[in-house]
């Protein structure tokens, strides 16, 4: 337990000790698409009854940063040990990949969801925002920013530059936030595009999100759920394959 | 008693570098141990397997009775494992370093054994600089210490004083003695081959993935035994019954092959009888360094 706790331990001081890149900077990103934003669109969409486009929007940004923060984590860290060659301080000790997994994965959750939250009282300082479901709010949150670092743990030990975490960064994790409903509600969308974002699992999480917040969503958050949950397991459970095998990390 | 290491017909491939070609060697507890080879030979990748760093493709290693693999915990509680590599983690200092890695280990309170290795190792008072502040002589200290933070009774160092200036290697070898005195098994690979003489009592030497030598470092300097006897003769030549044991003559100097200290009465002599005068003369007895050349040289 110990061994589990203190590499849980080492990876949150990684990140709280550079806070400012780490837990500032993506707070100020998403206070700036909110700013720009809610400042065109206001005045003309309003995807909710009752709901202003501002309030509409902060789920959205909230779970965007949490699961991009999520990801930049896990994924971050593990190619920075590998390429300095301080994987070895972890990989050395009699830590089990159990206990290696759930270190990095909590870690990125906390990460994550420290910067949904500073997004979230930032923003507040914009628009008022009820909460209809906390419960559901938090179990998305929780799931989410799991499947988003278990993606970086994953990146993370396959990648061996920065290079190519960039590249999943830019033309995967990217396009699933834009592309999952954050800035509009996909019954805006084409049809096609709708049932486009169906086959997109964040979708669901952002939905899903938004009904805690709302109590109005897409989807109902049982049926988003059933996706988001699913797509947790399928990609511990790939997690824990790789790192039991030592996949890319011991030849 | 427990074999402190045991590896039994290790072989390693990686996709296109047959690594290592069947190892089979014991390192008892308490001992002293040199793994010599050059470039290439397969040092690294031996002592990355008995850490868990590297899997073999056959064949099996324990440590301290643990496999390597099916017993992975209790074999890596029992090693401490100090990288060829120069790697450090920049985010912390040497202190928060120890502490994170005594934690690994489920060491929770291990300060008072921290300071200790501080001490020992001449870091005490950069316990709270950070690590990317450190010389690279310091950062190989704050290795060591990592590699000993649990107390592991077998200790491996990979090349530890590659790079690291002589007043340090003094110290640290200094240190890994006593370790090695209170009863830490310390295996060591190196390329200086006077500090594997000086230090260990058996050597092995591994060349493209096989042991071509196993022995304990007397027994190997001796079996290699050549001796060799230097003159500067005046007149500088050599009467023709000493042509036979010339090795070389280089600047007036005549080096004479001896397979004993015994020939020397014998080579005298003869060089009295013909007359000829013995202004220097020098003994010269081979070191590891020209047992390595020689096995390194051969045909495996
Ligand atoms: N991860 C790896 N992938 C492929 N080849 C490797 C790897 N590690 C080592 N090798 C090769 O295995 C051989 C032995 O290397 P190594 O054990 O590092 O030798 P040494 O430590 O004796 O210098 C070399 O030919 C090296 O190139
Ligand atoms: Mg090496």
């Amino acid at each position: 337990m110990t061994g589990f706790l203190t590499l849980f331990h080492k990876e949150l001081l990684r990140f709280w000790k550079v806070m400012l890149q780490t837990v500032a900077a993506p707070i100020l990103t998403a206070l700036l698409y909110l700013l720009i934003f809610s400042h065109v669109l206001e005045e003309h969409v309003q995807v909710y009854p009752g709901v202003s486009y501002t309030a509409f929007l902060m789920p959205g940004l909230i779970m965007m940063s949490v699961l991009q923060n999520a990801f930049a984590n896990s994924s971050s860290s593990l190619i920075q040990s590998k390429i300095t060659g301080n994987i070895v301080f972890v990989l050395l000790p009699p830590l089990s990949y159990v206990e290696f997994f759930l270190a990095y994965l909590l870690a990125a959750m906390v990460r994550g969801l420290v910067v949904g939250l500073g997004v979230a009282l930032v923003g507040l300082a914009f628009t008022d925002l009820t909460l209809a479901h906390p419960l559901w709010m938090l179990a998305f949150a929780l799931a989410a920013s799991a499947v988003f670092g278990a993606i970086g743990i994953i990146a993370g030990i396959w990648a061996e530059k920065f290079d190519h975490l960039a590249g999943i960064q830019n033309f995967l994790i990217v396009p699933l936030t834009f592309l999952s409903g954050v800035f509009y509600s996909i019954h805006s969308l084409p049809p096609f595009w709708q049932a486009v974002s169906h086959w997109n699992p964040v979708f669901y999480m952002i939905d899903g999100f938004r009904y805690g917040f709302f109590g109005q969503s897409d989807v109902p958050p049982g049926v988003g759920m059933a996706v988001v949950l699913p797509s947790v397991l399928v990609l511990t459970g790939l997690t824990l394959l790789l790192l039991r095998r030592g996949y890319k990390l011991r030849h | 008693m427990t074999a402190a290491i045991r590896a039994h017909a290790l072989e390693k491939r990686y996709r296109d570098v047959h690594a290592l070609r069947g190892i089979d060697l014991t390192v008892e507890q308490g001992e002293f141990f040199a793994l010599l080879g050059p470039n290439g030979a397969g040092k690294t990748t031996f002592i990355s397997i008995l850490a868990g760093l590297a899997r073999a493709t056959a064949g099996r290693a324990e440590v301290m009775g643990h496999d390597v693999v099916n017993d992975y915990r209790a074999a890596r509680r029992m090693l401490g494992v100090v990288p060829q590599e120069l790697v450090f983690d920049p985010f912390f200092t040497v202190r928060e370093t120890l502490r994170i890695q005594s934690g690994y280990y489920g060491l929770r309170r291990n300060d008072a054994w921290i300071d200790e290795l501080l001490t020992h190792l001449g870091l005490a008072d950069k316990a709270d600089t950070n690590m990317r502040r450190l010389s690279g002589g310091m950062k190989r200290r704050v290795l060591v210490a990592q590699a000993l933070v649990h107390r592991p009774p077998v200790i491996v160092l990979d090349e530890p004083t590659a790079g690291v200036d002589v007043e340090l290697r003094q110290s640290l070898w200094a240190f890994i003695r006593r370790l090695n005195r209170e009863g830490h098994t310390i295996l060591l690979t190196t390329h200086y081959l006077e500090e594997a003489e000086a230090l260990c009592e058996r050597v092995a030497m591994l060349k493209q993935g096989r042991i071509v030598a196993l022995d304990h470092t007397a027994r190997l300097l001796s079996r290699d035994a050549e001796r060799r006897l230097e003159l500067k003769l005046a007149p500088p030549r050599l009467p023709p019954e000493l042509q036979g044991r010339l090795v070389e003559c280089r600047d007036g100097r005549y080096c004479l092959r001896l397979s004993d200290y015994a020939e020397v009465e014998t080579v005298l002599a003869s060089l009295r009888e013909a007359g000829i005068r013995v202004e220097d003369m020098a003994l010269a007895q081979a070191d590891l360094e020209d047992v390595f050349l020689r096995i390194m040289g051969q045909q495996v």
